[in-house]
């Protein structure tokens, strides 16, 4: 019913972000409280999340009405032309209040609701419990344990209630270590790696300024290279450049020296701060989105924005820490600035090359509670959930989920999981539709009372998780800790086309070999049933005895053609996809566009406009 | 080179793969280097490898005899009757680089055909490269009309390609050549179809690079690809200065201009540059990808091949000699089959389910028209192998190609046909270097591999559980029905 839209403007078109016709579907656009919708003259349905709506802006005014261009954070841009410049006007200034919160209980988790009971949410947020996760790891054991130094967020506001750290690491060593680093992050345990006996420990940076130590420091890591009894030395990995580094020390914070630490090595891996990351995004959608985009502007603008550079440091630097733990068995310490952003990318990725658990849909779901939700990646301030400090703004996770799915290209059997189970987290983190992602940090979230008022996303994934799997995976693919060495040579990076242009369908291949795949794998699996359910029917009917006859002319008779005669039991099987049909599916789409021969007539209408433009010429130089 | 007595030999080859050898003795080493050198660069064709290769296998099928211009023309005389063979080329003196017959339309005579060609470059007058069923459109090919300075005409020439128009109706030239280029070919006695004496035609310039300019690219390319030290920055910035994918996506857009022209617009179609052996080519038998379903067959592109690259006169034996190794400046060396096959796989993984063959079949071709035990791609034209006696004295790469046991490795289990126009998408976001070749060498492709094997094995597990489940099914209903039969009695 109308009442439940905010605004309703009919008549709206929208653009074809890349056709050089300007070629333009028309229909109404409404806003409900949560979502902007349009419905085009052939109802298909466009849903557009106001929490993923970065950017809303007016164009100058045209012939044909008043365009505005809605940038959202999943890289979807619609170019809407409205035909009257008041209706335009109203719908951009109630997009901008419904886009901008200003405060968490506003956003759409705390309205988002299911439809489950009080005992399946619970159970819900239930479903990834990290003591179970440090349990598996090998945890607690001789060497590390659990402390309850920061149960109370006393010592560090950031991190969560239960830390593990060297059983030789007394309280007065905790206090100390933390109050020598930055925002009170000390050196815990991140992931713990059974056969080698190695550990992956994440903290801030040191407060060292030029000559400033700490004694409690310099025991703690100490206590960290002693908790190995496999290797002595252990590794600082600073995951920032040099320069930075140095910068800090400026400040009072800094890096370790390596004389006050014994039995260190000490390395700097160079990833470039949120800042460069941002611009370095921003300078890749500019060139991507680009009209009429030529190959060397593409590939010049991808080396300028930086951007695959960045991936690959990011990855480069997981590979060294995972190398240091598998083949030299030495414990690794990684920091950064404030341990929560390049931190967090490297121990989880180096996890993931480790540990094959993490390749599996639940393992992955474990490694993103555990080394991002919980050690406190600040998700509302990167990913600006609320109205707030643009500088914070960054695409550290998103370049997390890159590097996965470099990883994902390399060795397409390793993992449980498909793109498009990388490409839905991506959507969620920035939805808000979910409680995992909201806020900075695990205090913050109990604060929310975020387990009573919103949903967790992990079971609804696994709920579907058919279409996040990858039909290709292999399990024994590499037993269970065995390393993932990929190969970081540069043309091993791609342009993530389907993250990028996700929502730009002209640009994706019109078949798709993985969803036929997917189908055919599937399928496969309700063959399998059906065989079992015909033989079985067939042996009921004729008893023992008539097995032999049933295998007999299983040889010789030829194929039937499908269903002969279609007993009711067979009603519920689905005819086999139409190979032609496994275009692409996105989310978001709906049956309509996935339908072959009216993409192929789409793209055959919006072309002309080369050949006019051809004419064009044509007629000139005649 | 020579460390101590320790020699090295670096072989590098056409396929792109570079072999190192290490050769204790340096008497032995110099021999080896020197033979290899002398036998890798034999003065005569006669010399080469398919004028002494037996093959071990049974033929049982004459690749030579596989594809021949008659049954194409038995195909088109099913659906209309506006063209007709001409043999008038039939030893090679109207035009030396054209096959013995032609197809050309059945109003034209060989007299007046006799005339277009002393019109044409190279006596390659307009014919018939392509019939589209669907509306009766034709693609027509030629080499550039010489017009000179003063503008000659030739009555016969505009009364050929007006013969394949509709009443009505308007045709386009797509001259590869950009328009100052085509200007002044003029000087040089060549030049372009002028308005005033072709006012029915529609004259579009898509520039098509060529010659030393694409072989510098593929070169440039190679060698960006060989050197795994390089930094992004620097990777990136090699790629884009080799310009290989530029050239993807002009040839590719050229290629869909003149199937949009023919599909959509639906007019007839002539392509030439100059000579009409090169980027002509590239550009017609594209076109043919995406229009025509047989063509995505093997069989079809095989005779694809045939027609439009080897009878249509592209001189293999020049451009296909050297490939990204040469030493010394080869004038006629350019990947320009390379460059088509290459588009053909980006159209290929644009529509993955819509090709029979496999990605390995377009490598196959790759290698063979660099270098091949097989006598297909010796020679520069039908005349060249007439004269070298090629069907005679060396085996068709098709008889070998074409075996039960050889095809099954070039099968794309996805295909299923597909009757469509295929119009790929040319936004550098859709395109893709091509890995099978030019990283071929440089990665480990073993995991790649198994993620091939895997899907292949899917595909074929539910072709048998497919099978068992209607075997099951038919059995059931029969057991059905006889029941029914018995409790009747």
């Amino acid at each position: 019913p109308p009442s439940l839209f905010l605004l309703q403007v009919e008549q709206v078109k929208l653009l074809d972000r890349f056709s050089t016709s300007n070629k333009s579907l028309t229909g109404t656009l409404y806003l409900t409280a949560t979502h902007l919708l349009f419905i085009d003259s052939s109802q298909r349905e466009t849903w557009i999340l106001h929490h993923h709506i970065a950017a809303v802006e007016k164009l100058p005014l045209t012939t044909s009405g008043c365009p505005l261009v809605i940038q959202c954070k999943n890289f979807r841009i619609v170019h809407f032309v409205v035909p009257r410049e008041r209706d335009c006007h109203d719908i951009y200034n109630s997009l901008l209040q419904l886009s901008r919160t200003a405060k968490y209980e506003d956003l759409y988790a705390f309205s988002y609701n299911p439809k489950q009971n009080e005992s399946e949410q619970v159970k819900g947020w239930q479903l990834i419990d990290l003591a179970e996760e440090y349990k598996r790891m090998g945890v607690p054991n001789d060497y590390w344990q659990l402390s309850d130094a920061n149960r109370d967020y006393k010592i560090c506001e950031t991190y969560p209630r239960e830390l593990y750290v060297p059983r030789t690491a007394s309280k007065p060593i905790i206090v100390g270590s933390s109050k020598f680093r930055s925002k009170g992050r000390f050196p815990v345990l991140s992931y713990y790696h059974k056969n080698k006996e190695a550990a992956i420990c994440r903290c801030s940076q040191p407060l060292s300024g030029f000559s400033a130590r700490c004694l409690e420091d310099e025991h703690m890591l100490q206590a960290i290279s002693k908790a190995n009894p496999s290797n002595r030395y252990m590794y600082v990995m600073d995951t920032r450049p040099k320069l930075n580094a140095m910068a800090n020390r400026a400040a009072g914070k800094g890096y370790e020296n390596e004389d006050n630490y014994s039995n260190i090595r000490f390395q700097f891996v160079g990833i470039e701060n949120i800042h460069v990351m941002r611009s370095s995004l921003q300078k890749l959608l500019e060139v991507s989105g680009t009209r009429g985009l030529s190959v060397n502007d593409f590939l010049s603008g991808l080396e300028s924005s930086g951007w695959l550079r960045h991936i690959k440091a990011v990855l480069d630097a997981a590979v060294f820490l995972a190398k240091a733990i598998a083949v030299e068995s030495a414990s690794v310490l990684v920091h950064c600035s404030d341990g929560w952003d390049r931190t967090s990318q490297v121990c989880s990725l180096g996890a993931l090359l480790l540990d094959s658990y993490y390749r599996t849909i639940k393992g992955f779901m474990v490694l993103i509670e555990k080394d991002w939700i919980s050690f406190g990646h600040k998700f509302s301030d990167r990913c600006c959930q609320l109205d707030g400090d643009p500088k914070e703004i960054s695409p550290v996770f998103t370049q997390f989920l890159e590097c996965v799915w470099n990883l994902t290209e390399q060795f397409p059997r390793a993992f449980e999981y498909n793109e498009a189970f990388l490409l839905q987290i991506h959507e969620h983190v920035h939805s808000c539709q979910f409680g995992n992602f909201l806020g900075n940090c695990q205090k913050e979230r109990e604060e929310l009372k975020l387990k009573e008022k919103t949903y967790s996303l992990w079971p609804f994934l696994l709920a579907e998780q058919k279409k996040y799997q990858n039909p290709l995976y292999n399990p024994d693919f590499s037993p269970e800790l065995t390393l993932l060495e990929p190969n970081t040579v540069s043309f091993n990076f791609k342009f993530w086309r389907n993250m990028y242009h996700q929502f730009d369908r002209s640009m994706h291949p019109r078949q798709s070999v993985f969803n036929l795949i997917m189908n055919t794998s599937e399928q496969n699996k309700q063959l399998e049933e059906d065989i079992k359910e015909l033989e079985a029917k067939i042996k009921q009917r004729n008893g023992r005895s008539d097995v032999v006859l049933v295998k007999e002319q299983e040889q010789t008779a030829p194929p039937a053609p499908v269903a002969l005669k279609s007993p009711p039991c067979f009603q519920k099987e689905q005819p086999p996809m139409p190979m032609n049909d496994a275009v692409r599916t996105i989310e978001g789409s709906n049956t309509a566009d996935n339908r072959y021969s009216e993409l192929v007539s789409e793209f055959s209408k919006a072309e002309p406009a080369v050949v006019s433009l051809e004419y064009g010429v044509a007629r000139m130089t005649c | 080179r020579f460390v101590g007595s320790l020699g090295t030999i670096v072989i590098k080859c056409k396929d792109l793969r570079i072999i190192q050898l290490d050769i204790p003795g340096m008497e032995e080493c110099l021999n080896i280097a020197s033979s290899i050198e002398a036998l890798s660069t034999l003065d005569s064709v006669t010399l080469m490898y398919p004028f002494f290769y037996r093959p071990m296998f049974e033929v049982l099928e004459d690749g030579w005899s596989s594809f021949l211009l008659e049954q194409e023309f038995e195909h088109l005389s099913s659906v209309t009757n506006e063209w007709r063979l001409s043999c008038v080329n039939k030893d090679f003196s109207v035009c030396p680089s054209y096959p013995p017959v032609v197809i050309v339309p059945k109003s034209i005579d060989d007299e007046a055909l006799r005339k277009v060609a002393l019109f044409r470059y190279s006596g390659r007058f307009p014919v018939l490269s392509y019939y589209h069923k669907k509306n009766g459109m034709a693609m027509l090919r030629s080499s550039q009309p010489l017009t000179g300075t003063n503008g000659r005409r030739c009555k016969e020439d505009e009364k050929l390609i007006n013969a394949t128009l509709r009443s009505g109706r308007r045709g386009f030239v797509i001259d590869t050549r950009p328009l100052n280029v085509a200007q002044q070919a003029r000087a040089k006695g060549g030049g372009f179809e002028q308005e005033v004496h072709y006012p029915q035609w529609r004259r579009i310039h898509k520039y098509i690079e060529r010659f030393h300019i694409v072989q510098e690219s593929f070169i440039k390319l190679v060698e960006a690809c060989n050197d795994q030290s390089h930094n992004m920055d620097r990777w990136l910035s090699k790629l884009e200065a080799s310009n290989w994918l530029t050239h993807i996506k002009e040839l590719l857009t050229a290629a869909c201009l003149a199937a949009q022209c023919i599909d959509r617009e639906g007019a007839s179609v002539l392509v030439h540059g100059s000579e009409g052996t090169d980027s002509t080519l590239q550009v017609t038998s594209l076109a043919q990808i995406i229009l025509d379903p047989r063509c995505r067959t093997i069989r079809g592109f095989e005779a694809l091949v045939v027609r439009e690259w080897l009878q249509a006169g592209h001189p293999f034996q020049q451009r296909c000699a050297q490939s990204a190794y040469s030493n010394s400046k080869q004038k006629w060396e350019a990947p320009v089959f390379l460059l088509f096959l290459e588009c053909v796989w980006q159209i290929h993984r644009q529509f993955p389910c819509s090709f029979e063959f496999n990605e390995h079949f377009l490598i196959l071709l790759f290698e063979h028209a660099y270098a091949s035990q097989f006598g297909t791609f010796l020679g520069n034209n039908e005349s060249e192998r007439a004269k070298l006696k090629l069907p005679q004295k060396t085996m068709s790469l098709w008889s070998w190609v074409n075996r039960p046991e050889e095809l099954s490795r070039f099968q794309n289990p996805l295909y299923e046909a597909n009757s469509l126009v295929i119009w790929p998408s040319v936004a550098p976001q859709s395109l893709q270097l091509w890995e099978g070749i030019f990283l071929r060498w440089n990665r480990p492709s073993r995991f790649l591999e198994e993620a091939e094997e895997e899907r292949i094995n899917i595909i074929k597990y539910n072709k048998e559980l497919q099978a068992k489940v209607n075997v099951l099914r038919r059995q059931l209903a029969e057991m059905e029905t006889d029941g029914e039969v018995q409790e009747e009695e």
